[in-house]
């Protein structure tokens, strides 16, 4: 197989912080990996090792087959990076913009024109592409961003956290250009903190936490790794929490989560459509009524829960998130 | 292509980009040349009016120093300029393309040439309505504004290294004007170097802004019945000029080069 990424105990300090303690990663041709972990996490600093804006400390890293570290021109020709903060210039225009990139890769003058028209077009900048960027709307700024990324056709390309802070709308066009770059042959790198689009894009995942790697797989995978199904219900009244809690301990195979400001609980169960019918009786019987209940797979959000001990800090769960710590807290209390 | 001819082909597209936000925002260039007329009508009228300088017409004389002055002045915009892109995301896509490392520092300093120019040309016509005249050939006036642009461009470079040195644009012009006040003024801009006392007289004989100011006097021919200079330095302006252009920019080239991959790769 031809991995158009490889790193080897990648290492990065900043003073005494760690940034990557041992990172190891492969990426075979033509498939997305997504790099998964919370803030501060490691993800942009392995990305910026890997774009040859950053030398590690220690480790080996090759991209397209490249030393990095030794052949950081011959690796930029073959890349394309569309970082956290939109890298574009707020007094050109979309066009200009492009059009300068495309120079900059050395395409020639024509070239670049032709190409900057044609990113335009394709990411719906075509009406916006002669105003200067510092116009543009959030979601514009990362388009063009991305554009900026793709000019020279990149055989691998970094997107770091591609859709955070976009609108619903502009991150599933942000998806579906990512899965026509892989399917046009390219490679992709991206660090997000959503569950959802690892899930949805990613061929494979790993999760880091504090520079390190504590878990690798398919989506399915890193779900089967850690056990069955979820239950999941919402108590009509808050009242009746503790109630649930203790008719679920006494179906549940793991820890039970309690989501107060949401009133709901969670907790892994085996046994499938079973196990949900016994709970619907137990609860009758203890009088709890509840507002919604049902079965589902884990999410990643559960992965990374059950892998750190801590929910990601702007994971899909929102408020969630530090409750489920909580909740863990209290129960270790108890 | 050669590393070189790449070097300018990529500065030429950053002096581009450069050169579109002047587009985009005219005030930047109205300040450029707001500076320079009110040297050159402050001196003019406040010293010209009240110093004078026996042999010569003082007006005519200390319009060379504000040329050489004024462009000093102008090369902080080099500085400033490093330091505010260094602030932005585009620093990163510039280092993340196959381009010179160098291209990023040629764009500034050649953009910059063009800013001078506006500069020297506004300065001229100001010097003019004030009864400044050039009294050689168009040759030898031309060759005084060339040597002013050239001495111009590697005290950009100086200033670039400053801009990438420091943490930001205010802190560059503070610290630049620490040293282009006094080399400015302990100079034979405004008064014969000759009659200053001891030391400030031997610095400011071999201070390279005396040498321009010197150099573009001689070429624009405003040194009227004046003894010639004392020093070596003064005698032969163009000559001394053009060493220290040469020794600025071996030294400052690729030291700020350096600088910018060391600032940019935190």
């Amino acid at each position: 197989m031809t991995y158009m990424i490889r790193t080897e105990g990648l290492v990065k300090r900043y003073g005494d912080v760690v940034a990557l303690d041992g990172l190891d990663l492969v990426v075979p041709k033509g498939t997305i990996l997504g790099l998964l972990g919370p803030n501060g996490a490691g993800k942009t600093t392995a990305v910026r090792i890997l774009c040859t804006l950053l030398d590690p400390d220690e480790g080996m890293v090759e991209v397209a087959g490249l030393d990095v570290r030794a052949d950081p021109d011959k690796v930029r020709e073959r890349i394309g990076l569309s970082g956290q903060a939109a890298a574009v210039d707020e007094h050109l225009t979309g066009y200009e913009n492009l059009d300068m990139v495309g120079r900059l890769y050395h395409l020639g003058k024509q070239a670049s024109k032709q190409r900057a028209r044609e990113l335009l077009d394709q990411f719906d900048l075509d009406e916006a592409g002669d105003r200067p960027t510092k116009t543009y709307s959030g979601g514009m700024r990362r388009r063009l961003d991305l554009a900026a990324a793709l000019v020279a056709r990149p055989e691998v390309v970094f997107l770091d956290e591609p859709t955070t802070g976009l609108d619903p709308r502009s991150r599933s066009q942000m998806w579906d250009t990512v899965q026509t770059l892989v399917r046009e042959g390219a490679t992709v790198l991206l660090t997000t903190q959503y569950m959802e689009e690892a899930d949805r894009l990613c061929d494979d995942i790993v999760v880091i936490d504090k520079g390190k790697k504590i878990a690798h797989g398919t989506a399915d995978q890193l779900k089967t790794q850690i056990g069955g199904e979820r239950v999941e219900l919402i108590v009509t009244n808050s009242a009746d929490t503790d109630k649930a809690r203790t008719v679920l301990e006494s179906l549940s195979v793991g820890e039970i989560q309690t989501d107060e400001q949401t009133r709901k609980l969670t907790a892994a169960v085996s046994g499938g459509a079973d196990i949900l019918g016994k709970l619907l009786v137990k609860l009758a019987e203890q009088n709890v009524s509840v507002v919604d209940v049902g079965l589902r797979r884990p999410t990643l959000d559960d992965v990374f829960l059950s892998l750190t001990g801590h929910a990601t800090e702007d994971g899909a769960g929102d408020a969630s998130g530090t409750e489920a710590v909580d909740v863990r807290e209290k129960e270790a209390v108890r | 292509m050669s590393t070189l001819a790449l070097a300018f082909a990529d500065g030429a597209v950053v002096a581009k980009r450069n050169l579109i936000k002047i587009k985009r925002i005219p005030e930047l260039l109205i300040w450029t040349t707001m500076s320079p007329i009110m040297f050159v009508l402050l001196f003019g009228y406040v010293f010209g009016s009240s110093i004078d300088i026996p042999g010569s017409n003082y007006r005519e004389y200390l319009i060379a120093g504000v040329f050489a002055q004024t462009v000093m002045f102008g090369a902080t915009g080099t500085g400033a300029g490093m330091a505010e892109d260094m602030t932005k995301g585009i620093i990163d896509r510039f280092r993340s393309l196959p381009m010179a490392r160098s291209a990023v520092l040629f764009g500034r300093t050649g953009s910059d040439i063009l800013y001078n120019s506006i500069s020297v040309l506004v300065m001229s016509l100001t010097g003019l309505l004030v009864g400044w005249r050039i009294r050689t050939n168009f040759f030898s006036a031309l060759t005084g504004f060339l040597l002013l642009l050239l001495f111009a461009y590697a005290i950009s470079w100086v200033m670039a290294w400053v801009g990438l040195k420091v943490p930001s644009v205010e802190v560059v012009q503070n610290a630049s004007f620490m040293f282009i006040f006094p080399l400015t003024f302990v100079a034979n801009t405004f008064v014969r170097s000759e009659l200053l006392p001891g030391p400030l007289k031997a610095f400011a004989e071999w201070n390279p802004v005396s040498a321009v100011a010197q150099a573009a006097r001689e070429a624009f021919g405003n040194t009227g019945n004046l003894p010639p200079p004392e020093a070596w330095s003064l005698q032969n302006p163009v000559i001394y000029t053009l060493i220290w252009v040469g020794i600025i920019l071996a030294i400052f080239i690729p030291l700020s080069v350096r600088q910018y991959e060391k600032a940019t790769r935190k």
